[in-house]
């Protein structure tokens, strides 16, 4: 039950923000983080294993999906619409929303999750 | 929170060295710097001075400067002969005493490692007699302040053992036992690279050696000493059966069914820093872009694309994280 609640919880709070919410502008993302910080961090903890990620060198991993315009695709995963809101709770909990997907729990803080969003969303 | 370990500032600089079996190889490295540095100034500014000589002279018969020579002028060649040979011979003279004081035992060495150069990765095992003896990868433990004997091996091609702020390079040969001295004066992480090409990812071929204070390396020791974890959830009851069916026959974890001798030692996997020989920092995601598919990372190693189904990684991840 608990896995089938969640994600529609989350999507149902993401089609919410939407009705109110649009994307500003360049550098600050709606999901508050700071896409320098971010790059440093999917830099530290080596999503580059795994997806290849435009503008990071050492990023060629060819196993999940290649991040070039990630922030102009509509889903995540297949699953999820591509918002701010829906990202950083992906990025946080990959398992909650596809039980034993390929992509791990990444161990991000709130915060460190907006960040991460805020340079996902930057590549345009 | 104990603060990040001591690191050189440039980890493969030589110039900077932090053990007795690298100290005398710096002065040597200074010593022949400023000789090769004042030979060519002395050189230049002879030729210079040579030149200008000549044209005050105002020698103008230049077809004949080719069969005949002014008598005299020898004197210059009889002192830069022996000046050279003198610092040739003081040369030979330091550098084999350097490579004797590198090189000789220290007596009864505190820990005696075995290390293989793979392609490209490094095994180091510590042979401590019966029960007492253990194999690790990549990151080789040494207890600070004391003499550490390293016996060097190769297994398929020839590497190179080279530890910049602590030893000097010394080959890995197949089919021969070469040995090597270290010595770090303090704690302290100190990074080494294979110094000798070896094949495509020659590049991605590091190793650290963490020296620890006598009290941590000997409880690291007893650490490496113990079998692999045994699984206690569910998910990781089963990663240790995908472990057994996909990563056994090529990897180790001491005390269960997996004992493939091909690629490193896992039973203590999540003790190390990083995967691959240095090529990526341990975390949770380097380890699964790695197992899925490490050709796209480090193309040309020896351990293939796995195919693992994303479920079962899943399961293998929650295996791998007990390997403490």
């Amino acid at each position: 039950m608990r896995r089938l609640s969640l994600p529609c919880l989350a999507c149902a709070a993401v089609l919410l923000a939407n009705c109110t919410a649009s994307r500003p502008p360049g550098g600050a993302s709606a999901a508050g983080g700071d896409p320098q910080r971010g790059r440093m961090l999917v830099s530290q903890v080596g999503c580059g294993a795994c997806h290849e990620i435009p503008g990071l060198r050492s990023a060629r991993g060819l196993v999940g999906p290649p991040l070039l315009h990630m922030g102009r695709r509509t889903t995540i995963a297949g699953v999820l619409p591509n918002t701010p809101e829906s990202m950083a709770r992906w990025v946080q909990h990959p398992q909650a929303f596809v039980a034993r997907n390929a992509m791990p729990e990444m161990g991000l803080s709130e915060a460190q999750a907006r960040d991460v969003t805020a340079y996902l969303e930057s590549l345009e | 929170m104990a603060s990040a370990p001591f690191t050189p500032a440039s980890p493969m600089g030589f110039w900077q060295t932090f053990g007795p079996r690298a100290d005398p190889v710096t002065a040597l490295n200074w010593g022949f710097s400023a000789l090769s540095v004042a030979v060519v100034v002395i050189v230049t500014v002879l030729v210079v001075a040579g030149v200008v000589t000549r044209a005050q002279r105002g020698v103008t018969d230049m077809a004949g400067l080719a069969v005949s020579r002014p008598p005299g002028g020898m004197r210059w060649i009889y002192i830069g002969v022996a000046l050279t040979f003198v610092a040739l011979v003081a040369s030979l003279i330091w550098t084999v005493a350097v490579l004797a004081a590198v090189n000789s035992p220290a007596g009864r060495p505190a820990v005696t490692l075995e290390v293989t150069g793979h392609q490209w990765w490094w095994e180091v095992a510590y042979d401590g007699g019966p029960g007492e003896s253990f194999t690790t990868a990549n990151e080789i433990h040494i207890p600070a302040g004391a003499p550490v004997e390293v016996k060097l091996k190769g297994a398929d091609v020839i590497h190179s053992f080279w530890i910049p702020a602590l030893t000097g390079k010394t080959d890995t040969i197949p089919g021969r036992t070469n040995l090597a001295w270290l010595q770090a004066d303090r704690p302290g992480v100190y990074r080494g690279q294979c110094a000798e090409y070896c094949g495509e990812q020659h590049a991605h071929m590091a190793l650290y050696v963490k020296a620890d204070a006598p009290a941590d390396f000997e409880a690291w020791r007893q650490g490496q000493l113990k079998p692999g974890a045994v699984p206690a959830t569910p998910d990781a009851i089963a990663g240790q059966q995908v472990f057994f069916e996909r990563c056994g026959a090529c990897h180790t974890v001491r005390g269960t069914e997996a004992g493939g001798a091909v690629g490193p030692d896992l039973t203590h996997l999540m003790s190390r820093t990083t995967i691959a020989a240095g090529t990526l920092p341990n975390t949770v995601a380097n380890l699964s872009g790695w197992i899925e598919n490490p050709q796209a990372l480090k193309p040309g190693a020896k351990m293939p694309a796995t195919y693992v189904p994303p479920a079962q990684l899943a399961q293998l991840r929650a295996y791998l994280e007990t390997l403490r």
